[in-house]
């Protein structure tokens, strides 16, 4: 019930710097190169592995940490109906946590382990979610910027070599998309408010358009691992491609919203058929990672508290397993 | 004897049901980030989301009886305190895991029986209603009873929690079994259902539940009341509605 206990491990074990790793390197590369998934029981190089589970579980990690922002805003949704959608976005989020979990525990890393990892500060998660939800136009910004950042990064995900990622990714996508909408519908029904409305929804975006264009991660010049991440087809496209792809799109709905996007910079460029758009504020960037941002205290908090106050509630149902599991042993 | 018209008890009636499922629902939610498990997080929310889409469907019935052209959030958000009808028992706080779950266990006995009882209803919409609810909150009474059995049965510390969340809830049980004017008025058409009688089965129900969880069952008669009159809503009732209410008093007459 509470994690999976039967943990695949890999089936074949060659000695490192063997003559036999460096043919089984080779075949697995092969594979990658000819697009073929690759699946829990394959063998697979260490480093790809651990490329995998600490990528997976911090996009995991996203997915929960990033039902905090939202879940605040449950109880003072404005009508029924929006408190309906945006729980039930809060939930699906959930969702998605567990499944992509239960998809890095292919690769032998325990729920538990992972989330103790998050507990302690050694797992990071989306940047994005240290930034606070402070006004009801951010349920509908969040839908439309992270949700759809999220999906920029996840429809490439979809193709990634890693066949039980590659098929989450397929099956979140759709419910991103969703997410996406609703956000954007919200707006939608601001920006053709009050004017009171329709600066709720201008100091929204201001506030969270910048912090959405960091979640492509750092630009491709300090991207460390993107290369060989690229090579295994974790990764499908650079960051700053998919960043790029991003602010493209974003324009127009922009536009449509009738608001403005806080960058001086943004104009179109004619020659590249792209955007261009101002630098991101890296120190923010590095700073908010490294745990300085406005919440990720209070977030990481969060997520230690709810795990300490249901401690009794976790050993109360073991304890009650184990009993009934020995009544019905000696039944 | 009543001074309400049919119509006007029909409306109190379909909107004190919304009320209790909403708040009911309102405090489950409370649980996003809180939970003990990502599971039992995913549940509530389950649950909340029933709840909530209860109250909708009555909301929406008191509207359309009502025929004023209110809408489900006219009446879900712009009333003031004493005009809520919920029982007490709805708007308590969501305190530990062990207190939801007694909370919505008690609650959602009722509300299976009030619903089954519901679906008799002459009045064909509100029996509709209440067909589709009772699926939902026949769902609640399994999944708050199993936890129920756990923590009742678990460990030392999770029975003296869950024993006393027992204790002090059973003071607000009573009050979901008293009927309001507008039930008594709709009793004459078959309309609405005699809940006072329900609570033998309610008694027979969750006493061999709590005998099952190794629990007290408690011997009080005394109960809280106030709610599903309006004249006496607990002290967080306020709280919630300052948060529920929040957006629609702070911007008034908006499209969200
Ligand atoms: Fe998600
Ligand atoms: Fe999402």
């Amino acid at each position: 019930m509470y994690g999976d206990t039967s943990i695949q491990k890999p089936m074949k074990i060659a000695k490192s710097g063997s003559p036999e790793e460096a043919e089984l390197e080779r075949n697995f590369q092969a594979k990658i190169d000819a697009d073929i998934k690759i699946e829990a029981n394959d063998w697979m190089p260490e480093a790809y592995r651990k490329t995998l589970v600490r990528q997976m579980s911090q996009h995991a990690h996203s997915e929960i940490v990033g039902m905090q922002p939202e879940g605040t805003w449950v109880t003072r949704a404005p009508s029924l109906r929006r408190k309906v959608i945006l729980l039930a976005k809060v939930q699906d989020e959930g969702g998605h946590g567990m499944y992509i979990y239960s998809g890095a525990e292919t690769l032998g890393t325990s729920r538990e382990t992972m989330l103790d990892d998050l507990r302690t500060g050694k797992a990071k998660y989306s940047s994005i979610f240290n930034y606070p939800a402070l006004s009801w136009a951010d349920m509908g910004t969040i839908g439309w910027l992270v949700d759809g950042a999220a999906i920029t990064n996840q429809v490439a995900l979809a193709r990634c070599s890693y066949g039980p990622y590659s098929r989450a990714m397929v099956r979140i996508c759709k419910e991103e998309s969703f997410h996406q909408r609703q956000g954007y519908e919200l707006l939608i029904t601001l920006s053709k408010g009050t004017q009171e409305q329709k600066d709720m929804l201008q100091e929204s975006v201001n506030r969270l358009w910048w912090p959405s264009l960091m979640m492509f991660g750092p630009c491709d010049d300090d991207s460390p691992h993107s290369a060989q991440s690229m090579k295994w087809k974790i990764k499908r496209k650079s960051n700053d491609t998919l960043r790029q792809e991003f602010v493209d799109a974003s324009v127009g709905q922009a536009k449509f919203l009738g608001i403005t996007l806080p960058d001086p910079d943004l104009k179109w460029n004619e020659k590249r058929g792209h955007y261009d758009f101002g630098e991101i504020d890296w120190a923010e960037f590095y700073d908010v990672i490294k745990g300085n941002g406005p919440c990720n205290r209070e977030r990481v908090n969060n997520v230690i508290k709810a795990h300490e106050d249901g401690a009794w509630v976790r050993t109360a149902a073991e304890a009650y397993a184990e009993k009934h599991a020995a009544k019905e042993d000696a039944a | 004897m009543s001074s309400m018209t049919q119509k006007e008890a029909l409306t109190a009636y379909a909107t004190q049901i919304a009320d209790s499922s909403l708040f009911m629902g309102h405090r489950m939610s409370e649980w996003v980030f809180k939970a003990p498990t990502l599971e039992t997080e995913i549940a509530l929310m389950n649950c909340a989301l029933d709840l909530i889409g209860q109250s909708r469907s009555f909301y929406t019935y008191a509207g359309e009886a009502e025929g004023k052209g209110r809408s489900e959030d006219d009446i879900a958000y712009l009333r003031g305190q004493t005009e809520y009808r919920n029982p007490l028992i709805s708007e308590l706080p969501r305190g530990d895991w062990g207190y939801t779950i007694v909370k919505s266990y008690y609650y959602s006995v009722f509300a299976k029986l009030f619903f089954k009882a519901l679906t008799l209803s002459s009045d064909k919409q509100l029996a509709a209603i209440a067909e589709r609810s009772l699926k939902e909150v026949t769902y609640h009474v399994r999944y708050t009873g199993e936890w129920l059995l756990r923590l009742g049965d678990g460990t030392q510390e999770s029975k003296k929690r869950t024993q006393k969340s027992v204790d002090e809830l059973w003071d607000y049980v009573g009050e979901m079994f008293i009927m309001s004017e507008a039930e008594t008025q709709l009793l004459q058409d078959n309309i609405s259902t005699d809940i006072a009688a329900l609570r033998g089965a309610w008694d027979q129900e969750v006493e061999a539940l709590l005998q099952q969880a190794t629990l007290d069952v408690p011997t009080g008669t005394w109960t809280h009341e106030g709610g599903k009159t309006g004249k006496m809503h607990t002290e967080h009732f306020e709280y919630i509605l300052a948060e529920h209410q929040y957006l629609q008093n702070r911007y008034s007459g908006c499209e969200w």
